[in-house]
């Protein structure tokens, strides 16, 4: 019940589905968008390997430029860089950048509207063992608040290539946001991938009775939970938002009318996130029931990502508790 | 850059004197805004903009131009003067400053006022902006092209640690076509800056950062020019003038006053300090 058109993992559903980081699939997508463009440029604080900029920075050494361990000075730095003409890319963790610089980001590249391509790595709980300082579950907030800035959040690591290479051909400011974790691989190369539309990932032939709309690597569980769901006559679509900022308001507004309740699924805190975003388009446009799957109003702690997972309430079955509860809502 | 003549300074005395009444009408006509630091770089801006910089205000983009970024956009009210005084905008447009529609925002907005270098005001900002301006003209020619690239700061602006992020990444970079003017003043919003947060030893600190200094008094012509030469001249480091200024120079009841870093003078202030000005 995937979505034939979109060419999706056919093995999505195996045991041993194939997983890769989110964070690889920025790294080779920099790497190719720096072979089409010489103005692709790009900055690193201090965090080359774990964001994968290396990659780049291996072949275009006189392209990349290291800021040490300084994430106002690289947001800042690539803003002057832009505004000579180059399309600079700028990665460290997501809660050092945009976390700690976002006063520079806003200041000298949003409201410059300079096309600083900003990358956020090692996202949400997921990180896992290195505790709750490094786990950024704000970071959508912070970022799609900006007036300029396009804010996108892959779910695995070929829709990441996808989008590293889609952002260096537009002339924005950027927001992705990555993973650190090897996560299942849901998309081929053949998935269409396109700023500012959602894509439903997983649709049971009949009407739906709930969508679930899902961001990042958590699609996947939302797409297990779905499965479930199709298994017992109920069902469930899944609509995968890769971009968060531009909105699909219309895919939101129809999965809505179509199925009159909605969970929203992401690795962030309900607060400000996808959900927040979502229940902006539907009060002002298509009011109907919704739950939040997301971290509640807590910061992160060590643990393994599937500890966190559990933990936080953003697993499989959380996710069904939720598909169960909005029902029960409806009706 | 041009001999500087002595019928060259006094030129560009009267045109300083001239950008400091400017800036009294517009702060006057606006209600609200900072006087103290345009007053006190009205000279330096001067000398930019009519003596050092390779630039063509019929033709603002001109690629080639030598870059100036305002870090401290608060003292825009100099900048915007010195700009309406060299031909890119008419003089009637300063009238404008702060109001609603205006191209002069109370901070510098390039999207409102499309021919400024970036947008400022945040404190602490500009001069890595500078550094990544010439790392691109540096990354496009493969090495220093002939362009020249000055960033202004303010003294208090220092106490920003993004600032001192910059000063070591364009020392690593030795980035030799890169000046900083520093509007050493002394005061800042709350008071004297050695009294809210010192920033002696000044000269040391960048020294040790490995970049050239040099101090100058920020309101002899002939100083400013002739550090500005030496600035460029300098091999495989970026530069820092120490510019000693006076705060509010020119109208007597401002001067080294603190209290006028952030507000308007009155109509009838105005009044005054352009009397004054008109007998310098």
């Amino acid at each position: 019940m995937l979505n034939n058109e979109l060419k999706l993992n056919t093995k999505l559903f195996n045991e041993d589905v194939e997983q890769i980081p989110i964070r690889q699939g920025f790294g080779e997508g920099l790497v190719i968008a720096g072979d089409e463009n010489k103005n692709v440029i790009g900055l690193c604080a201090d965090l080359n390997e774990s964001t994968k900029m290396n990659l780049f920075a291996e072949k275009y050494p006189e392209r990349f430029i290291q800021v040490g361990v300084a994430e106002q000075n690289l947001a800042t730095v690539a803003s002057g860089m832009a505004a000579m003409g180059k399309i600079p890319f700028i990665s460290s963790y997501a809660m050092f950048s945009p976390g700690r610089n976002w006063e520079q980001i806003r200041t000298t590249i949003a409201y410059n509207d300079r096309p600083v391509k900003i990358i956020g790595s090692h996202a949400g709980i997921s990180v896992g063992p290195d505790g709750g300082t490094h786990q950024a579950i704000e970071d959508i907030a912070i970022m799609r608040v900006l007036p300029n800035m396009i804010v996108l959040s892959p779910c695995d690591a070929i829709e990441a290539k996808k989008a590293t290479i889609a952002t260096a051909k537009i002339d924005k400011p950027v927001y992705i946001r990555l993973l650190r974790e090897k996560t299942p691989i849901i998309t081929t190369e053949e998935t269409p991938f396109e700023i500012g539309k959602a894509k439903v990932f997983f649709a049971p032939p009949m009407k739906a009775q709930v969508g679930i709309i899902a961001t990042g690597a958590l699609v996947y569980n939302a797409i297990l939970a779905a499965q479930r769901f199709a298994q017992k006559g109920i069902s469930v679509k899944v609509l995968n938002i890769a971009s968060i900022r531009p909105l699909d308001f219309e895919a939101i507004i129809n999965l809505a009318k179509e199925s009159g309740a909605l969970v929203s699924v992401e690795e962030h805190q309900i607060v400000g996130g996808l959900g927040s975003a979502i229940a902006e388009v539907l009060v002002q446009n298509y009011p109907v029931p919704m739950e939040l799957i997301g971290v509640h109003d807590k910061f992160g702690q060590s643990g393994t990502p599937e500890e966190l997972i559990e933990h936080y309430g953003m697993s499989v079955s959380h996710i069904e508790r939720a598909v169960e509860k909005v029902i029960e809502r409806k009706n | 850059m041009p001999q500087l003549t002595d019928e060259k300074i006094i030129w560009m005395e009267e045109k300083a004197r001239d950008i400091r009444i400017s800036i009294i009408e517009m702060l006057v006509e606006a209600g609200s805004g900072h006087t103290a630091g345009p007053l006190g770089m009205a000279d330096i801006f001067t000398v930019l903009y009519f003596h050092i910089l390779k630039h063509d205000p019929t033709n603002p983009m001109w690629e080639d131009r030598d870059r100036l970024i305002l870090s401290n956009g608060h003292i825009c009210p100099a900048l915007y003067a010195t700009m309406a005084h060299s031909g890119y905008l008419k003089l009637e447009e300063l009238k404008t400053l702060r109001q609603f529609g205006s191209r002069l925002q109370g901070h510098p907005h390039r999207e409102f006022l499309s021919f400024i270098e970036t947008s400022s005001g945040p404190l602490g900002l500009g001069l890595s902006q500078t550094i990544g301006m010439c790392l691109a003209d540096k990354m496009d020619n493969g090495k220093f092209s002939g362009k020249q690239f000055y960033c202004l700061m303010s003294d208090g602006e220092l106490q920003e640690g993004n600032v001192w992020e910059a000063m070591m990444l364009a020392s690593k970079e030795r980035l030799q076509n890169l000046t900083v003017i520093i509007d050493r003043n002394n005061i800042q919003i709350e008071g004297f800056t050695e009294d809210i947060m010192p920033l002696e030893p000044l000269k040391e600190k960048w020294q040790s950062f490995n970049w050239d200094v040099r101090t100058i008094d920020g309101h002899n012509f002939q100083e400013i020019v002739s550090a500005i030469g030496e600035a460029q001249a300098v091999f495989a480091k970026p530069s820092v003038i120490i510019a000693n200024t006076i705060a509010g120079k020119g109208v007597s009841f401002m001067e080294i006053n603190y209290k006028w870093h952030g507000k308007p003078p009155t109509k009838e202030e105005g009044e005054r300090a352009i009397t004054e000005l008109k007998l310098t």
